[in-house]
């Protein structure tokens, strides 16, 4: 159960987090600019129309019915002085007529739209990178019979620079960028945070499960809130607790079952015990020829089948025993040689003929449980001698890390749906073989035993016939005190 | 034949042993209690008791420490405990072997034929001199079976006795765990050494000055144990 992210949610939610704030600050920005920037240009502009209105209605006054060019070039003059610090440049035309003044660069449009009209246009152009303003004005004068406002035909023209604005509005653009930059660095701060709150409960979510997965099944999250997060959190913390019961359940019933099998065979001790005391007695009178025939049989049966239920009920006490946990390695150094011949010479196993022992030179010592190694040994070799052909091989060796011994025989090996199933306990890879064999529980023993060395046991077939059994003994640490 | 006492709480297994032996022609006694085993010790005079552990009322643990406080009886432990603890700490208490249950016959008279021989089968090969042998205080004597210290007999039970009588038969030599255990207790190679262990423990805190430095059976690290050399 592993969190794979594959670029990180940290980065992507601060990621989001930063194009929404950018967008927003553009947006903003942008809606603020142009607000600002068409009020300062209207303000600019009314301002230059009215001062240019009053300018045009104190001076024309002056103007004679009908002006002479000559009056209408003082009159622009007069203008242009008048322009106080707007600067700007103005120029007349009557009728239409050609533009008398300093203005120039007044366009077609313009003057189209204001040659009948009483009404004042302006336009905004940029030439050159310079802004202007342009203005276009038809003087009118009051009629003295009704007071009303008539044309006079008269249009001044001015040229106004919007340099000024233009800075202005420049200098808006750079408190815009200038608001915005630090607000983006600013923006990380909450997004990082944000991004915690988020990630936290998330990647307590997968230390709490990589240690369930470990085996701590009582891991726990705090809930905190009632987001999507804490709802998982809480769903989580149910399924742990459902996964500790079970797990509690079936460790019962599992103990349940080992104490069970402990506690039958330690209750057929006792039994076996009175009978196992008194099977001599029964073989010697059965063998003695004083019995009846059938009688005899059955007693030789009794106390031979006597002998083979105590084996069996050791074995299981002995592989109880591991299950509890109390089996306990009695660490011993010993010969590697004397180890193995002690087994044959104590089972009567004869060489070279059921057992070809290949040793390595110089007989290294090992510190083992010799009486663990012997159950081992006698069981592989056992094995071997019913299972296979004599003779048996056991060859061992001796690295710095380890010593291997293998148990080969020449029988015809072992079937491959049965080879991975060979350690288990009671298993019989043929059911109706005779259990004469054993209590089924052999090899289940050897693997303990050698497991309880931190060793490995393994089977495997011989590419041309027969099976070798393979224990890898790794060096023990070094000796204690024996006394 | 040795007598011999047995005491065993569960009737079935007491009536199978007392079979098993009077068949091979032991005189047996059988009771059920601890306490009775210590009455019948006095009436009967057993050459042996077997001893279960597990007994109603007094623990077998507590008969064989009391036996020991009188005599040097022969004890074999008679055990059907799966976990063996309670073993070691019988042959801590003074027993001098032990036999899991279910045993034959056969296997229980091997065990007490072994424990009955006065000294060990292996002893002759050494050639170890018959005679008084003084080393430091103790002085061993191999033709009456007797150790003495400063003069004063040692009260030490068959194994104890055996085991120093084959180790001060060869001097600073070293024998192995599974070598004593083989010559002295006539186990097998493959039997519990620990029973050796118990052994040395319970000689050494008879013989020796002080059991944690001991001088006569002293540890080899890794090997087993030897007889002196005594520290100059």
């Amino acid at each position: 159960m592993r969190l794979v992210f594959p670029r990180g949610l940290r980065p992507r939610l601060v990621v989001a987090f930063l194009l929404v704030a950018a967008l927003s600050a553009l947006i903003t920005a942008a809606l603020t600019f142009r607000q600002a920037r068409s009020a300062i240009l209207d303000r600019t502009q009314n301002s230059a129309v009215r001062d240019l209105r009053l300018q045009i209605e104190s001076l024309a006054p002056n103007l004679p019915p009908d002006p002479t060019p000559t009056d209408l070039r003082t009159f622009a003059r007069q203008l242009d002085r008048a322009s106080g610090s707007r600067g700007w440049h103005t120029a007349v035309s009557r009728d239409g007529g050609p533009l008398i003044g300093t203005a120039d660069e007044i366009g077609g449009t313009l003057r189209a739209a204001t040659k009948d009209g009483d009404t004042t246009y302006y336009e905004r152009v940029e030439r050159t990178g310079d802004p202007r303003l342009l203005i276009g004005m038809p003087v009118t004068y009051t009629s003295r019979g009704d007071g009303a406002e008539k044309p006079s035909g008269l249009v001044v023209y001015a040229v106004l620079s919007l340099h000024g604005e233009r800075a202005d509005i420049s200098a808006l653009i750079t408190a815009a960028w200038a608001g915005a930059v630090p607000t983006l660095a600013f923006a990380v701060v909450p997004a990082l945070f944000a991004a915690r709150r988020v990630l936290r409960p998330v990647r307590q979510l997968r230390t709490a499960a990589q240690k369930i997965t470990s085996g701590a099944l009582d891991t726990r999250l705090d809930v905190v809130g009632k987001d999507e997060l804490a709802a998982l959190t809480s769903t989580f913390n149910t399924m742990a607790a459902t996964v500790e019961r079970d797990d509690a359940e079936l460790r019962r019933m599992e103990a349940n079952a080992r104490r069970f099998a402990a506690d039958v065979s330690h209750e057929l001790r006792t039994p076996l015990a009175a009978m196992a005391a008194v099977t001599d007695a029964l073989d010697e009178d059965a063998r003695s020829g004083t019995l009846p025939p059938d009688t005899a049989d059955a007693v030789l049966l009794i106390s031979d089948e006597t002998r083979k239920l105590a084996v069996m009920v050791e074995d299981l006490m002995e592989i109880s025993r591991f299950d509890a946990g109390s089996a306990v390695l009695q660490l011993d150094d010993v010969s590697l040689r004397t180890v193995i011949h002690k087994t044959l010479q104590l089972r009567g196993w004869r060489e070279p003929d059921e057992v070809i022992t290949e040793l390595p030179e110089g007989d290294p010592r090992i510190r083992v449980d010799a009486r663990r190694i012997d159950v081992v040994l006698a069981n592989l070799i056992g094995n071997a001698l019913r299972h296979g052909t004599a003779p048996v091989t056991v060859r061992a060796t001796s690295t710095p890390e380890a010593v291997v011994i293998e148990v080969a025989d020449h029988g015809p090996g072992i079937p491959d749906d049965v080879l991975p199933h060979v350690f288990d306990r009671f298993y019989k890879a043929d059911a109706a073989r005779s259990r004469s064999e054993g209590s089924g529980l052999g090899l289940a023993i050897a693997t303990e035993n050698v497991r309880l060395h931190d060793g490995t046991l393994t089977a495997a077939n011989l590419p041309d016939h027969g099976a070798v059994f393979t224990v890898t003994l790794p060096h023990q640490p070094a000796p204690e005190d024996p006394s | 034949m040795p007598r011999v006492l047995l005491i065993e709480d569960d009737p079935a297994v007491r009536r199978g042993v007392v079979l098993g032996l009077s068949r091979n022609g032991h005189e047996t006694e059988a009771v059920g209690t601890g306490e009775d085993g210590l009455e019948a010790l006095a009436a009967f005079k057993p050459d042996l008791v077997l001893l279960d552990l597990m007994l109603p009322g007094m623990s077998g643990l507590e008969v064989c420490g009391r036996i020991r406080e009188t005599s040097r009886l022969p004890i074999v432990i008679l055990s059907a405990r799966g976990d063996d603890m309670d073993v070691v700490i019988g042959l801590e208490a003074g027993a001098d072997d032990y036999v899991v249950k279910p045993a034959s016959a056969a296997v229980i008279e091997a065990r007490m034929r072994a424990v009955l021989r006065r000294v060990a089968p292996a002893q002759a090969d050494i050639g170890a001199a018959a005679g008084c042998t003084t080393v430091g205080d103790l002085e061993i004597d191999r033709d009456a079976l007797i150790a003495r210290k400063r003069g004063a007999e040692l009260p030490l039970a068959p194994s104890e006795l055996k085991l120093l009588l084959f180790l001060s038969a060869a001097p600073e030599r070293t024998f192995s765990r599974r070598q004593l255990l083989e010559d002295i207790w006539e186990h097998s190679y493959y039997g519990d050494a620990r029973l050796v262990d118990a052994c040395v423990m319970r000689l050494r805190a008879k013989i020796e000055e002080d059991p944690r430095h001991p001088v006569y059976v002293q540890t080899v690290r890794g090997f087993g144990y030897r007889f002196g050399p005594l520290p100059a």
